[in-house]
């Protein structure tokens, strides 16, 4: 069977590209240190050495529209595009294109429709910053095959938390199961606490600094019931109106299992947004490269 | 009310480099235009199998003609949408942040709960 080699779970921040790349005096302060960041966490998925990359993200009006809303839904193409005009526009990212493992797709569809997730699929998806940003932050070579799995944390009615960390722990349960012997990593992006077009936007920090704490020490101790006990679709009003992407966050929580410490977590306090990111070795954690280690 | 129609307008203009452009220097003609022309058309259909039964009510007609992002979001238009198509018109006139930031505080009076977003 698959082997699930790393679980990463990491906010996407669509400046990332634009501030790691910028010289002289269109770098910004805090864009060295943002740097050694993402290459830190980037080596705890270079040395699980995956073949596979699962990508939970969410599609922020591109290709998914009101017309015809799915809640979950996975890529099953060969290739996928990525990037739009509009994040070229606002954010400078570079148009990419990644290889599909259809394989997998397919076994994820099938299996998850009857394990009780009536998952959407597509086979033409253009992807978009919520999976072109960790690519772009924990492989940059953009060499492994994907899944793209979007789910609908955006257009109101959303799914319920509980059923994001279902399907995690479904995704989970398929990966392996899955028949072969590839190195499978999930890599799954949301959101802290977020205000996008809304009078709390563009702060000295994210607009919610306790629940971003808090949301740290749930995520890193594994505590599930803990999370699941406070978080509702209400409840995420309050720490900002964009706040419902720590719902995949939670999903990347129900992959990495119910009190499962990560073993790696770092966060990095920035105007507007609090980043986090985290690793799990469900197979145990690799040797100690060279190249640095792991500070759980 | 449609909060849909009004998300439709700002997510078809957005993705538009032309629209972008022609939005920003004269939004009442827009407006205009788009509301005889795109309302109704079914994105992922043939034109002639357009709907027929969309409009928008007057103030929001009147708050996107006006570019009145703080009515945007009184009437329930997706945060995200109204951000992003202001900040590709409006971000250029501005110091870096300059615009998100005077965005926040036009917004200032409004507390929790948000007006809602569900179309």
């Amino acid at each position: 069977m698959a082997k699930l080699v790393a679980v990463i779970a990491s906010t996407h921040h669509p400046f990332y590209y634009r501030a790691s790349t910028a010289q002289g005096e269109d770098r910004p302060p805090f864009a060295d240190e943002w740097v050694r960041k993402i290459t830190a966490f980037r080596e705890t998925l270079t040395r699980a050495r995956p073949d596979v990359l699962v990508m939970v993200g969410s599609d922020h009006f591109h290709q998914l529209w009101l017309d015809n809303m799915p809640q979950f839904l996975v890529g099953k193409a060969p290739f996928y595009d990525a990037n739009w005009y509009n994040e070229e526009r606002e954010f400078g990212l570079p148009r990419m294109l990644l290889r599909g493992q259809e394989d997998l797709s397919a076994y994820l569809l099938r299996e998850g429709l009857d394990a009780g997730f009536d998952l959407a699929y597509s086979n033409e998806l253009r992807i978009d910053h919520s999976i072109t940003c960790p690519i772009i932050t924990l492989r940059p070579e953009a060499d492994l095959p994907i899944v793209p799995i979007y789910t609908n944390i955006f257009a109101p009615p959303l799914p319920q938390p509980k059923r994001f960390v279902q399907l995690g722990r479904t995704i989970r349960q398929l990966i392996e199961s899955w028949p072969g012997d590839q190195r499978v990593a999930v890599i799954g992006t949301g959101h802290l606490s977020l205000e996008l077009g809304g009078p709390r936007q563009f702060g000295e920090h994210g607009p919610d600094p306790e629940f971003d704490r808090r949301a740290v020490e749930w995520i890193g101790s594994g505590d599930l019931a803990g999370c699941l006990s406070e978080v509702t679709l209400d409840s995420l009003h309050a720490p900002g109106n964009a706040t419902h992407g720590f719902m995949d966050f939670m999903l990347m929580m129900g992959v990495a299992g119910d009190g499962a410490k990560a073993d790696y977590v770092d966060t990095l306090d920035l105007f507007h947004t609090m980043e986090a990111y985290f690793t799990w070795y469900p197979d145990g954690v690799p040797a100690v490269g060279e190249q640095g280690t792991v500070a759980a | 009310m449609s909060r849909y129609l009004l998300n439709k307008f700002l997510y078809t203009v957005d993705r538009d480099p032309a629209l972008v452009e022609r939005y920003r220097e004269d939004p009442r003609g827009t407006v205009t235009w788009w509301e005889a022309e795109r309302a109704n058309q079914i994105l992922n259909c043939h034109v002639p199998e357009a709907s027929t039964w969309l409009r928008f009510a007057d103030v929001e007609r009147e708050a996107l003609a006006s570019h009145d992002y703080v009515k945007l979001f009184e009437l329930g238009a997706h945060p995200f949408l109204t951000l992003t198509l202001f900040i590709a018109m409006f971000e250029r006139d501005h110091e870096p942040l300059g615009f998100q930031q005077e965005y926040a505080r036009r917004l200032a009076h409004f507390s929790l709960p948000y007006p809602d977003i569900a179309t």
